[in-house]
C-alpha cells in the first residue's frame, strides 16, 4: 500500500504494548486519524517529543490493517512546550483537543476548517496575549460554528424575533422589529440551550439562563473574533459565559467533554 | 477451545497486559510441562503478594508494612524528597545508587482528557508532609512528557509559598545516542541546559 504524508495536531497518545503508543492526530487533509508509533517510548526513540500532544507535526505514515503506521515525524510548531510549563493554559489546550476530537467523529473525514481553527487557537494560546479561558471559549463557540450549531445571540432562536436587547452592543441599541411580526417588540432577553442560543420573553422554555447583557456580548465578541471587545469584559462575565458555552457545546454534542472539569481560570 | 480448568488458565493468562490468545497458550501448557513445585512456588508467589503488599501511608510506594522500606530506613535524608508518578519510578531512581532522600509516589500525571486532575492524585498527602518543615527540597521526577511536565508545573506553583528548593532533573540527550538523531525538542532542551566544561 501507498505511503502517504500529512501535516497535523496531536491530539492525544495512548499507551499500547512494551513501547509503542496509539498516536491520534487531526490531519491537515486526512481528518482524524489513529495511528501506531513505534518504539516511541523507549528513550533512545527516534521519534522522541515530536509526538506528544499538542505538537503540529509532518508526517509520513503507512496504511496498516487497522491502525496505519507512522514512519516519519518532523516537528513544525511544538505548541506544548510551552503550554505544559503553565498550568492555566495547559488544561485550556487540553479542553480544547478533547473537542477538537469530538468534533472528528469520523476518521479520515477531511475537516480542514476544525484544523485551522485549531492551529490558530493553539497559536494564540502559546503566543498567552489573551486571558487562556478566553481563547477557550473563542474556540468552542467557533468549533460549535464550523459544526452548524453556531448559537443564536442576536436574535430569538425560536421566533427569529430581536435585534434588540443584551446581544446588540451591550443592550445599549434597541433595532425596532416591525409591528404584527411574532415576537415584534421583545427583546431577547433570556439563553435557552435546548432552544439553540438567545430567546425571546413569548418564548422562553422554563429553565431557561438569564445572563447579563455583556455576558451575552462577549460570547457574541468571542463568535465574531473581537479581541478588542473581548479583552475589556469582566471577570464575572467571563465566569457566566465560560458556564454557558460549556453547557452549550456538551448540549449539543451529546457527550461530555472530560478536560472541561479541571480547566483552571488565572 | 479446551477443557474447563485448561481453558480457565488460558483465559486468566490472557488478561494479563501484553499477552495475547496464543501467549497465553504457550504459557499455560509450559505451566502443564513444569516441575510441580515451580508451578506451586510461583502459584504461591502471586497469592502472597496480592495478601501482602500494599501502599506504604507516607509515600505511596509499595510495601509489606503500614510504611516502605525506604520511609523506615533512619539513614534516608529526610529533607529532600523526591516525587514520582509511579512506584516502578522509585525502582528506577533507586538504580542509580546516588539518590539519599525519599521519596513520594502521585500515582500518576494530571491529565486532564483521561479526566485525571490533581484531586486524583495524591497531593493533599504530599502537601501535608511538607507543612513540619522537615523537607528542604522537593525533586520533581515526574515523566519528560507532557502531563508530567504539567504536574511538575503544577506542583512547583503550588509549593512556592512553602520556599522550598523546587528541581527538576534535566532533560536532553541520551547517553550512548547520535546527535543527529535527537528531535528538536530534546535538542533544545540540552541547549538550554548546557553546563560549563571546567577543565
Amino acid at each position: 500500500m501507498q505511503l502517504y504524508r500529512d501535516d497535523g495536531i496531536v491530539l492525544r497518545t495512548q499507551k499500547l504494548g512494551e513501547a509503542d503508543r496509539i498516536i491520534t492526530v487531526l490531519g491537515r487533509s486526512t481528518g482524524r486519524v489513529r495511528a501506531v508509533a513505534k518504539g516511541v517510548r523507549r528513550t533512545k526513540s527516534r521519534f522522541g517529543a515530536r509526538l506528544e500532544p499538542f505538537t503540529h507535526v509532518d508526517l509520513m505514515l503507512h496504511p496498516g490493517r487497522s491502525l496505519d503506521v507512522i514512519t516519519q515525524a518532523e516537528v513544525i510548531r511544538p505548541y506544548g512546550q510551552r503550554l505544559a510549563g503553565d498550568y492555566p493554559r495547559y488544561t485550556a489546550g487540553t479542553a480544547m483537543l478533547e473537542t477538537a476530537e469530538r468534533f472528528t467523529p469520523e476518521e479520515k473525514e477531511p475537516a480542514l476548517r476544525q484544523f485551522l481553527l485549531l492551529v490558530g487557537g493553539l497559536r494564540a494560546l502559546a503566543e498567552g496575549v489573551h486571558d487562556s479561558r478566553l481563547v477557550l471559549d473563542a474556540f468552542l463557540l467557533r468549533s460549535l460554528a464550523v459544526a452548524g450549531y453556531a448559537p443564536a445571540l442576536t436574535e430569538c432562536a425560536r421566533c427569529g424575533a430581536g435585534g434588540s436587547g443584551p446581544a446588540a452592543a451591550g443592550g445599549k441599541a434597541s433595532r425596532v422589529v416591525p409591528p404584527g411580526q411574532h415576537g415584534a417588540g421583545r427583546n431577547v432577553s433570556a439563553f435557552a440551550i435546548a432552544a439553540g442560543g438567545t430567546v425571546c420573553a413569548s418564548c422562553r422554555p422554563p429553565g431557561a439562563a438569564s445572563p447579563a447583557a455583556a455576558t451575552v456580548a462577549l460570547m457574541l465578541a468571542l463568535l465574531r473574533g473581537d479581541w478588542d471587545g473581548a479583552d475589556r469584559s469582566e471577570r464575572r462575565h467571563r465566569v457566566e459565559c465560560s458556564g454557558l458555552v460549556a453547557a452549550y457545546l456538551q448540549w449539543h454534542l451529546e457527550h461530555s467533554i472530560r478536560s472541561l472539569r479541571h480547566v483552571e481560570r488565572v | 477451545m479446551y477443557e474447563g480448568v485448561i481453558q480457565n488458565l488460558i483465559d486468566e493468562l490472557g488478561r494479563l497486559p501484553g499477552v495475547g490468545p496464543k501467549g497465553a497458550q504457550r504459557i499455560a501448557f509450559h505451566l502443564l510441562a513444569a516441575d510441580q513445585a515451580d508451578v506451586k512456588r510461583l502459584a504461591d508467589a502471586l497469592i502472597e503478594v496480592t495478601e501482602r503488599v500494599r501502599f506504604c501511608r507516607t509515600c505511596g510506594n509499595v510495601a509489606e508494612a503500614e510504611e516502605c522500606r525506604i520511609c523506615l530506613d533512619p539513614r534516608r535524608d529526610p529533607t529532600v524528597i523526591c516525587v514520582v508518578e509511579e512506584p516502578k519510578d522509585v525502582a528506577a531512581v533507586e538504580k542509580i545508587r546516588e539518590f539519599r532522600g525519599r521519596y513520594h509516589v502521585l500515582g500518576g500525571a494530571i491529565s486532564p482528557i483521561d479526566g485525571v486532575g490533581p484531586d486524583e492524585l495524591r497531593i493533599k498527602e504530599l502537601m501535608t508532609r511538607l507543612t513540619d518543615g522537615t523537607v528542604t527540597e522537593l525533586i520533581l521526577a515526574t515523566d519528560p512528557n507532557l502531563e508530567g511536565e504539567a504536574t511538575a508545573a503544577y506542583l512547583a506553583r503550588l509549593v512556592k509559598p512553602m520556599g522550598l528548593r523546587v528541581t527538576r532533573p534535566a532533560s536532553g540527550l541520551p547517553v550512548g545516542g547520535d546527535l543527529e538523531y535527537a528531535d528538536e525538542v530534546t535538542l533544545g532542551r540540552a541547549f538550554e541546559g548546557r553546563r560549563l566544561l571546567d577543565v
